[in-house]
């Protein structure tokens, strides 16, 4: 083992993974944020807004994140919008992600009973209470399986952003093979990818046992 | 702009050599579903059996198969493979040798819920009528599980399909590979190419997968009660 290739390029590595981080944080953010839009459109029923996010749920979830990107990054230009990587970057994980997250909430919410919220109303809960006190905890409980596994999800997939010329993890491994084949570089990059997914994965894995425990969900 | 469009595909033997691509991502999407059933069937068997050790192997193999991205795998057994033990493989078959480790983990977890969902006594009552373990498996348990794993397998082949594109890295040319070749030559004439050979591959990936989608949910939903 060379461990002064080791601590050479560990800054590299460090630098990449904290790009790979803030881009996923933002990328699952706004997915959150179009899924939750999407699910609720579709427990309410909206007209005309449903068909609209069942058609984007479908076009996001039957179609792969680097073919997306590519479209994004190198075919928008030429219809006059220009955006940078980083853009392309989250744009294109949120596209992905909001089709994923909506389905999970969507089966969190239909786990609700109608029963349920129908006692929440005859007890004098406004809308608000409702949601708050009847409807999230229980939706959330059913949902978090299926959260957990997207987050994941969306996680592994930004290892593609080095085709939109990010300097990702797997940018910095692949330009190391450039000074020649080393075993460390491959470790460091296995080694980066488990600081970053690991905790996520642990930490959703604690939260879904604590609510099953809390007699939630199945 | 539609001239601009057919012209791309009438170009040479640009159509072709997608639909080439576009066969290279099926083979590899073929392959690795049929060898994961071949591996991952067994294998759920032996983790929703109660032998002490070997379920726990089956689940830490799971574990880190689900945490490392694909991409680094296909990586990592492409550039480090051929060193460690001297072999030279070929991008489709690493490929298809990921793609077969990664479907082989799903495949087993799907394998073990179905099989933990059906009754202890099925099992016993089998051995009871002097089947051996091999034969439970075979005509008690597996006719009992298929109805509850298709939808599940039919996901997951969407699932690699839709990861196949991940080969470009390792230079193979699948449809998405061809498609950037195509773009880099017909770029400088005709400036829409980007577009129009993306979104048809956007559009090829859609056509293929979405109707697989349908299929698994409707089965989830006929199989259900």
């Amino acid at each position: 083992m060379d461990f002064e290739f080791i601590t050479a390029r560990a800054p590299l590595f460090g630098q990449a993974a904290r790009l790979t981080v803030t881009l996923a944080f933002w990328g699952i953010i706004f997915s959150s944020a179009v899924g939750l839009v999407c699910a609720v459109i579709r427990f309410y029923r909206v007209p005309l807004l449903r068909q609209a996010a069942a058609g984007y749920i479908e076009l996001a979830r039957n179609t792969p994140l680097i073919v997306q990107l590519f479209f994004l990054y190198f075919g928008l230009p030429r219809l006059g919008v220009v955006w940078d990587g980083e853009t392309c970057a989250i744009a294109g994980l949120t596209f992905l992600g909001g089709g994923y997250l909506a389905e999970a909430f969507r089966g969190g919410l239909s786990a609700v009973g109608r029963g349920q919220i129908e006692a929440g109303l005859s007890i004098g809960l406004n809308r608000f209470q409702l949601l708050r006190y009847v409807i999230i905890p229980q939706a959330l409980a059913v949902a978090l399986p299926a959260i957990s596994a997207a987050v994941i999800f969306l996680m592994k997939e930004t290892s593609v952003f080095s085709i939109v010329a990010l300097p990702d993890l797997m940018y910095v491994a692949k330009d190391l093979l450039k000074e020649g084949y080393s075993g460390e570089s491959n470790l460091m990059l296995v080694a980066s990818y488990l600081v970053v997914i690991l905790p996520v994965s642990l930490a959703f894995g604690y939260w879904e046992r604590r609510l099953r425990f809390a007699g939630f969900g199945s | 702009m539609l001239d601009s469009a057919l012209s791309i595909f009438r170009t040479g033997r640009n159509l072709a050599r997608l639909m080439e691509g576009l066969g290279i991502t099926l083979q590899i999407s073929a392959a690795a579903v049929g060898l994961s059933l071949l591996l991952g069937i067994p294998a759920g068997l032996l983790m929703a059996g109660r032998r002490p050790l070997i379920p726990k192997l089956l689940r830490l193999y799971l574990e880190i198969i689900r945490v490392m991205p694909i991409l680094v795998l296909l990586f990592l057994f492409y550039y480090s493979l051929s060193r460690f033990l001297n072999i030279n493989l070929s991008a489709m078959t690493v490929s298809v040798l990921v793609f077969t480790l990664w479907g082989t983990a799903e495949m087993s977890d799907l394998v073990r819920g179905a099989v933990s969902s059906l009754p202890r006594h099925q099992w016993e009552s089998g051995r009871a009528l002097g089947l051996n373990e091999m034969q439970v498996s075979l005509y008690v348990v597996f006719p009992q599980i298929v109805r509850r794993l298709l939808p599940g397998i039919i996901n997951l082949t969407t699932r690699m399909i839709k990861t196949t594109p991940f080969v470009f890295f390792i230079n193979l040319p699948d449809l998405l590979k061809v498609g950037q070749q195509i773009v880099e030559v017909s770029g400088i004439r005709n400036p829409l190419s980007s577009v129009w050979v993306y979104g048809f591959i956007f559009a090829v990936y859609f056509a293929i997968c979405y109707p697989i989608s349908l299929l698994s949910r409707y089965l989830e939903l006929r199989w259900q009660s």
